[in-house]
């Protein structure tokens, strides 16, 4: 073997960076909706990818978990119900660019102003401290998130759960004749009252019967 | 460094080839079990043609698979039709890497084990959502739909019988999971955490949509859901896929309910020794398990499959995390190592 592990590692996030760039580009570009949401996946998984690479395993994994795991699967669900019919060129409309770039450069902008004039003390400047192994960091997560990032942790939960209930309450409505079912009435349901168990003897048919009548 | 590497591609590749190899091997015989299994409980022979015993059957069912034909339906998105089975297989395989088969016989004894085990199974539902779609075909698009919705709402009771676990134990490594459950019978996390091992093992049927989850594919009423446009080498994959979360749902419920690799006894004797043949045994008995629930009982409705995982199994988990909580704090039981 004539590579490095340091250059190995280049050639991994070179190759993912190149991925993530590429899918995430895809997304936006495709004609098809479902591609577009299955770049969005892949464009997750290399991210995912380069956070494992500065040892963040547990959020990678989360993130894989939580968007490729959940979210997607419901976008994915959404896309295909909706059965929307391919974008043609020709409704692009010249416009829309013109609005997409100047949003485009304002975020740029934006985001070279973040990280030059507020974040450029908190950045590390050279290497990426690395932890020795069996170091876990799940269990640092945890220490930080439930003892110095507590309340935030806390109200972050309350502000999903709210959200949740309210998403349900939105979608719940009530509709005339619908026979939704109840399973306690049908678990104790009397069979006495429904079907009455008679005993009889056996008949004999009289006149005409199916069989005799081919 | 550069040794460090070498082991790194060479020596895993090795442990993923065995892994994998292992896996279909026991696939292709866990068909067969079933087949007997279930030709015994309804007073059949089962298969006994091909072989001694019928031994060969799942061969002769392998060979006559991969010569079928694959046909492609009309208008279906050829590069997606082909993937499904293929991201079906691959989840299904990757969750392999942190099960710990014996005390440090581990491909990769990551700590974050148990999370990356349920993101590993979430990516499932992908295959079966791609495969409807690109089937270009309504039963096909229904199943997908059903088994989607199915495996997303007992995703949550699962989650939560894992947060049990993961109280119990402090750790989401799966090996310090089983070693906290040390010392015989009566320290493995059955005990204190009945309801989430029960709920857990339903959920898992559940999710790998096998009897009498199996509405995905009611046969009766969507002929097969969303494999149904699949032949040959393509279908296949989906059965081994199937199969294959088939075992490491049973695998995992040996491992975190009943302490993997550790005999039942406590003490020096060869019986008490801690051995990889355990964990065989206890995945072999939820294997069983698997086949018994399919040979006894119909098929659920759909909206009967629907209240259980988010009326009756979400609370329960949810109240007993809460229970555990508790136990765990104050060290009641006989337990707690």
């Amino acid at each position: 073997m004539i590579i490095s592990p340091e250059l190995f590692q280049q050639i991994i996030f070179y190759t993912f960076a190149t991925f993530t760039v590429g899918s995430a580009m895809a997304v936006v570009s495709v004609k098809n909706t479902i591609f577009s949401a299955l770049f969005l996946v892949l464009c997750f998984f290399n991210t995912a990818v380069l956070w494992l690479l500065i040892e963040a395993e547990f959020l990678a994994i989360t993130l894989v978990l939580v968007y490729v795991g959940a979210v997607m699967v419901l976008f994915l669900f959404v896309v295909m119900m909706l059965d929307v019919k391919q974008a043609k060129a020709s409704q692009l409309k010249q416009s829309y660019t013109k609005a997409a770039l100047l949003i485009a450069a304002a975020m740029l902008v934006e985001l070279m102003v973040l990280f030059a004039y507020k974040l450029s003390g908190q950045l590390p400047t050279n290497e990426l401290v690395r932890q020795e192994q069996g170091y876990s960091n799940v269990t640092e997560l945890g220490m930080e998130l439930f003892t110095k990032y507590v309340y935030p942790f806390e109200i972050a939960a309350v502000i999903l759960l709210v959200a949740i209930v309210a998403a349900i309450m939105l979608t719940m409505r009530k509709r005339e004749g619908n026979k939704q079912m109840d399973a306690s009435k049908q678990i104790n349901i009397n069979p006495a009252e429904r079907l009455r168990v008679v005993s009889m003897k056996a008949e004999k048919a009289e006149g005409r019967s199916q069989g005799e009548e081919s | 460094m550069i040794e460090t590497l070498n082991f790194l591609i060479f020596d895993n590749l090795i442990y993923i080839l065995a892994i994998v190899l292992g896996v279909i091997l026991t696939v292709a015989y866990l068909t067969y079990f079933e087949r007997k299994v279930i030709a015994f409980m309804h007073v059949r022979m089962g298969p006994n043609r091909v072989g001694p015993w019928g031994l060969l059957q799942p061969f002769a069912d392998v060979v006559k698979l991969l010569t079928k034909e694959i046909i492609f339906p009309k208008n279906a998105n050829k590069f997606l039709f082909l993937i499904a089975p293929i991201i079906t297989l691959a989840t299904a395989f990757a969750a392999w890497a942190v099960v710990p088969f014996a005390d440090g016989m581990v491909l990769a004894d990551i700590n974050a084990g148990l999370v990356y085990i349920l993101a590993m199974t979430s990516l499932g539902v992908y295959g079966v959502i791609i495969a409807g779609w690109a089937s270009n075909s309504k039963y096909a698009l229904l199943g997908a739909l059903r088994s989607a919705a199915q495996i997303v709402s007992y995703e949550i009771a699962m989650g939560f019988a894992l947060v049990g676990v993961l109280v119990a134990a402090g750790t989401l490594n799966l090996s310090d999971i089983v070693r906290a459950q040390e010392g015989g019978i009566v320290h493995w996390y059955m005990w204190p955490l009945l309801p989430l091992f029960v709920i857990y093992y339903i959920s898992g049927v559940a999710e790998t949509n096998r009897a009498p989850f199996d509405v995905a594919e009611g046969e009766s009423e969507i002929v097969a859901g969303f494999h149904v446009e699949y032949s040959g080498a393509a279908f296949a994959l989906f059965f081994l896929g199937e199969y294959a979360n088939m075992i490491i749902i049973s695998a995992l419920t040996a491992i975190m309910f009943l302490g993997g690799w550790y005999s039942p006894v406590s003490g020096d004797s060869w019986i008490a020794q801690p051995s990889i043949f355990w964990f065989l045994a206890k995945t072999s008995i939820f294997l069983y398990a698997f086949f018994w629930l399919r040979a006894t009982l119909p098929r659920f409705r759909y909206d009967q499959i629907m209240r259980l995982g988010w009326k009756v199994f979400i609370p329960i988990t949810i109240a007993w995390i809460m229970v555990v909580a508790v136990l765990k704090v104050y060290n009641i039981g006989p337990w707690w190592n």
